[in-house]
Parts: structure tokens; sequence; C-alpha cells
């Protein structure tokens, strides 16, 4: 693998006597496509600040490219920031704005001005240089920020919910315009959402959090098909999380039932959170489903059809193509490969919270 | 419509400014132009604007209102920094101290100073008494300076604090970020975004300094004229309201001149909310 670029070694910071982090560890990959996805108050954003310079960790060192740069003002950092409600100089206008880096470091006026159609074309924004922020739309500011930090050639570019403010369409579109953009900078983003759709479309790295901690790093294959734990499994994507007994090896019980799985080594008759996604519930006929149970809501989402089953006392949530009926009598089904045993959580700060939209 | 029916409850204050500004207004433009021995239209009255005396007198009042506006502009801009970067909690007790004055009368304040700056007052006492050289300030341009500023400083203050606390602090972590220092960061994105908070605290501190006439009677000893105390002479003295009246035309127009500056930068009104 390549490279470590970015170290946060043992973070902890803490804002008026409330943690905000506690002892983060995390490394970031050159030419890594990094997302740190939680809800509103993980921590996300702050480990973003304090990787920008803007904030001190109370405890713990920032290291890039192995040099400890914890005290290091934002100035002197190799990294550029597109901030969430895009932040652009109000008084200047798109070109200074994008070149406002550039003067700085004094470079003669020639690269400016080549720098400048060079981003604007990246970002496709070509024909604004005289524009001002406020004539512009928040999709046209958003891009005129990302060309504002990217003509700095940072060896890391810092996104902060850069997408928060955009419409549903224009948000998918630069999700695209991001992934392109980075393969063609070639260098390393490190992304802030709470939008897990956002984190597994874009990322080659999800980070999850919350609550100041890291629940699970991994691909986006590996978090949305191994949660690590219950909180995970609540936060990416919808899910039927059950409490369930390991009976052996390969066997749980779930709502009185006993479902073959292919999880091994929990041990015997120890409890664990068991987690089914809802396109993984197969509906069949009574007889042939594991439990029985009656359909008891419907609602149609484009792709499939989103069904409630009461059986067992839970209410099955499941994702199907073909409909059923409202009161119909139906069996579940599930593949025991998609059915996922996960230990319950030690500590309180891995336990599921709701999470707020 | 709501609003049309609620119109009528903008009727007193209507009755108050026409009776109050108005028709004070139309009657100063009348006087001004109208002879005092005849009562008939003339110009004759800003002949005797334009003479040595009146035109020092206003160069005077332009200078010390400059100066004032200036000291005032360097005091209050770093402490207004300091202020909006603070905690909520101290700032109450900072902001409270800086207003504090302003809840005593202004006449009594200048008297106070008047007071404390004599050549045997107060200061002057304890400066003796610990073996320094006296404070030979009062009845000095000086000392109406010194007044100017004691009296207008809250109002610089508090425009530049309003604009500061709203500004994004996201686009001056975004000029950090780009690789400006903290001081080029200052003179490119803080500075200018505050403009429109400083030119609304020039015009509330120039204006006042420039037609003063209590700061100057009684910090200045009576011996330094300002426009203000001409036009006081005018009216009250002189009783030659005619001339008085022209004189304040020319002071207005200088008050007109900078209202239409601080519109011209403050489009927004943020400057101005107090």
């Amino acid at each position: 693998m390549k490279n470590k670029l970015i170290d946060l070694v043992n973070i902890s910071k803490s804002y008026d006597g409330v943690t905000v982090l506690d002892e983060l560890n995390l490394y970031i990959r050159e030419n890594e496509f990094l997302t740190l996805l939680g809800p509103s108050g993980c921590g996300k954003t702050t480990t973003l600040r304090i990787l920008g310079g803007f904030e001190r960790p109370d405890h713990g060192n920032v290291f890039f490219n192995g040099n400890d740069i914890t005290g290091l003002p934002p100035n002197k950092r190799q990294l550029n920031t597109v901030f969430q409600k895009y932040a652009l100089f109000p008084h200047m206008s798109v070109a200074e704005n994008i070149s406002f880096g550039l003067k700085i470091k004094n470079k003669p006026q020639g690269y400016i001005d080549d720098k400048i159609r060079y981003a604007l074309k990246l970002v496709n924004m070509d024909g604004y240089e005289n524009r001002y922020p406020a004539a512009l739309s928040g999709g046209q500011q958003q891009r005129v920020a990302i060309a504002r930090a990217i003509v700095n050639e940072p060896k890391v570019l810092l996104l902060d919910e850069p997408l928060g403010a955009l419409d549903l369409k224009l948000r998918q579109d630069m999700q695209y315009e991001l992934m392109r953009l980075k393969n063609e900078l070639g260098i390393t983003f490190v992304y802030v959402t709470h939008d897990q759709e956002e984190a597994l479309t874009m990322s080659d790295t999800i980070v999850v959090m919350n609550q100041g901690y890291i629940q699970q790093i991994g691909t986006p294959e590996d978090i949305y098909n191994e949660p690590q734990n219950a909180f995970v499994a609540d936060f990416i994507g919808d899910s039927n999380i059950l409490d369930g007994r390991m009976i052996r090896d390969k066997l749980v019980e779930i709502l009185g039932v006993k479902f073959d799985c292919v999880d091994t080594g929990f041990g015997e008759n120890k409890p664990v959170d068991v987690v089914i996604r809802p396109e993984d519930v197969e509906l069949v006929k009574p007889e042939k489903g594991i439990l029985s149970g009656r359909v008891t809501s419907i609602i149609f989402k484009g792709v499939h059809y989103e069904m409630e089953v009461h059986a067992n006392g839970y209410d099955w949530l499941v994702h199907s193509t073909r409909l059923q009926e409202v009161g119909k009598e139906v069996g579940i089904y599930v593949d025991p490969f998609n059915i996922q045993i996960m230990n319950k959580p030690e500590s309180t700060d891995e336990e599921a919270v709701p999470v707020e939209e | 419509m709501k609003s049309n029916r609620l119109k009528w409850l903008a009727a007193p204050y209507g009755v108050w400014a026409a009776g109050f500004i108005i028709i004070p207004l139309v009657m100063i433009v009348f006087y001004a132009f109208t002879s005092q021995e005849t009562g008939g239209f003339t110009l004759a009255n800003f002949d005797d604007v334009f003479t040595g005396e009146v035109m020092k007198a206003l160069g005077l009042s332009l200078g010390l209102a400059l100066v004032s506006t200036l000291i005032c502009i360097l005091l209050a801009y770093p402490l207004a920094m300091i202020l909006a970067g603070m905690k909520v909690s101290q700032k109450s007790f900072i902001v409270f101290i800086f207003i504090l004055p302003m809840w005593m009368n202004f006449l009594l304040r200048t008297f106070a100073w008047q007071t404390l700056l004599e050549k045997n007052g107060v200061i002057n006492t304890v400066l003796g008494a610990i073996n320094l050289p006296p404070l030979e300030i009062i009845n000095t341009p000086w000392a109406i300076v010194f007044g100017m500023v004691y009296n207008f400083l809250p109002f610089m203050i508090l425009p530049i604090y309003n604009v500061l606390i709203k500004l994004d602090q996201d686009v001056v972590n975004a000029a950090r970020d780009l690789g400006a220092s903290s001081f080029q960061t200052f003179w490119k994105v803080t500075f200018p975004l505050s403009l429109p908070g400083v030119i609304s605290g020039v015009t509330m501190v120039f204006i006042p300094s420039l037609t003063t006439f209590v700061i100057s009677d009684l910090l200045g000893g009576g011996k330094i004229l300002l426009i203000g105390n001409m036009i006081e002479q005018e009216f009250k003295q002189l009783n030659n309201w005619n001339v008085g009246s022209a004189m304040s035309m020319i002071l207005l127009l200088f008050v007109i001149v900078s209202m239409v500056v601080e519109n011209k930068y403050d489009k927004t009104g943020e400057g101005t909310a107090l």
C-alpha cells in the first residue's frame, strides 16, 4: 500500500469540559479519498479543523510526512480547505478569490493568470472571472471555493461537508465532479460528511465516527457489508438490528427462532447483535419461511418497495422489487451468508444512538 | 392589506417629524435667504459666512473633528476586535464598562473634565504631589479633542464591533488556510470587510464633533471658536438668525456629504445598527 501521509496520534479535544475527541488515532495515505462519516457532534469536523490547523488538540500530535505539525499555523501547512459555507471573500471577484493564495506567495502575474484559467476550466466555470460571489449560485460558489483551494497545489484537500447546502441533483453531479477532480489532481482528499450515501459513493476509505470515537475504518464495501457494531450498521443504510443469542458456531437464535449463519468464534449461548439488511430479507410463501408474519405497510420508493412485516413481535424492514399486499401472510427467509453477527457493545460510546437528520 | 391598516399608528411620529424636523429645516432655509432688515430675498447672509473669521472656525472644526475621529478609530478598532473575539460572559462586563459613561449626562461629563483638567484641578494636584510636571491642556485645542474622543468613542466602538461579530469566521480562516499571515489576513480580509462599520463609526463621531459647541465652550475656555460656537453667537448674542441660518446651511452641507458617503459604503445598514 502507499505510504502514510498524515498521522493523527492520540488526539484529544474538549470544549468547555465536553469531550469531542478522545484518544483518536488515524492515518491517511497518499492519494487516498478518505471520508470522515458520522452524525453531528461525532467529532468529524473537529478532526478536520485540527488537520487544517484551525484548532489545536488538547493532547496528541499531528504528523505530516513524518514531521510534527501540531503547532503549525494554517498558513504554514501544505493543505487547503474547502469550507462548509464556501467562505469566499465577498469583497473580491472570482479571479481575485482564486488568486489570493498565489498572490500571497508572490507568484508572477503570468503564472497566476494561467492558474486562474486552468482552475476555472477544471471546475467548469470558465468566463466567471469577474463575477462577485454574491452573484453566484450555491453550486457555483462551491466550485469557486474548490478552485481557490486547488490552485495552491496542496498535497491534501480538506472538504468540510462541501455539498451540504446543495439540492439533491446538484449534489450527485458534484460527487462525480469531485471524484473526477481527485483523479485528475492525484492528491489526497479528506472529506467530512454525515451523508452515508455520499461517503459510499466517493470514498476509498470510510472512517465512521460517533461521540468522539472511531467506530470502524474500512472500504465502503467493508463498512456496508461487514459493519463491526450496531451503530455502524444502523448509520450506514437501513437495517434490521435484532437481539440474538449465539447458540453455537453457525447457529443463532433470533426472536425465539434458530437461524443458520456463517459466523464462528462467538462462543456458546452468548448474547449478540444481529444485523440483517432490508434487501436481504426474502419474502416467500408462509410455509417456506424460517418464520412467518403479516405485511403491515408498503411504501413505493422508486427502485423498490419498502415494506414492513410484523413477525414474532418485530417489525421487519424489507426492500423488495416484488409487490406484496398489506395484510398478506408471508414467510421470511434470510440466506445464512446475509446474517451479520456482532458482539454487544462493551461501552456506551459504541452504542447505537438515534441519528438526527 | 394589514400594513395599510396599521399605517395610522405612524401618525404621531409624522406630526413630530413635521413639527420638529421638517418645519425647522424649512425655516433655516428661509432665514438663510432673507434679509434681516427688509425680509426680502438676498444672498448677502452668505457674504457674512465667507469671512476669514468664520472660515477659520470652520477649518478648525474640520481639523479637530478629523483628529478626534482618527484617534477614535485607533482606540476603538483594537478594542472592538478584542471584544468580538471574547466569550459572551466576559464580553458583557467589558461592554458595560465602556457604555457606563454614556448613561451619565453629556454636559455633566464635560463639566467634570473641565474640573479635572483645570490648572489647579484634581489631575494637576495629583501630578504635583508625585513631583510630575503639570498637564497644561485645558483651554487648548487638545482639551477639545480629548473631550470629543471621550464623549464619542462608544459611537465608534459599537458599529465596528457589530460588523466584526457578524464576520464569518471561516472567511478569516480561509485567508489563513490560503497562506496569509495574521497580519496579511487582517489587511486583506478582516479590515476591508469591516469598513462599513468603520465608515458608520466615522460619521457618528465626525458629525457630532464637527457641530459641537459645548465641548469647545467648556474645555476651550471660550477662547477657541468652532463653527458651532459661531452659529451659537449669531443666534444668541448677535441675534442675527439670518446669518446664523446661513452658517448652519454650510455646516449642513458637510453633514449631508458625510451621510452620502456613509450610505454609499454601508449598503446593508449593518454598521448603524446600535
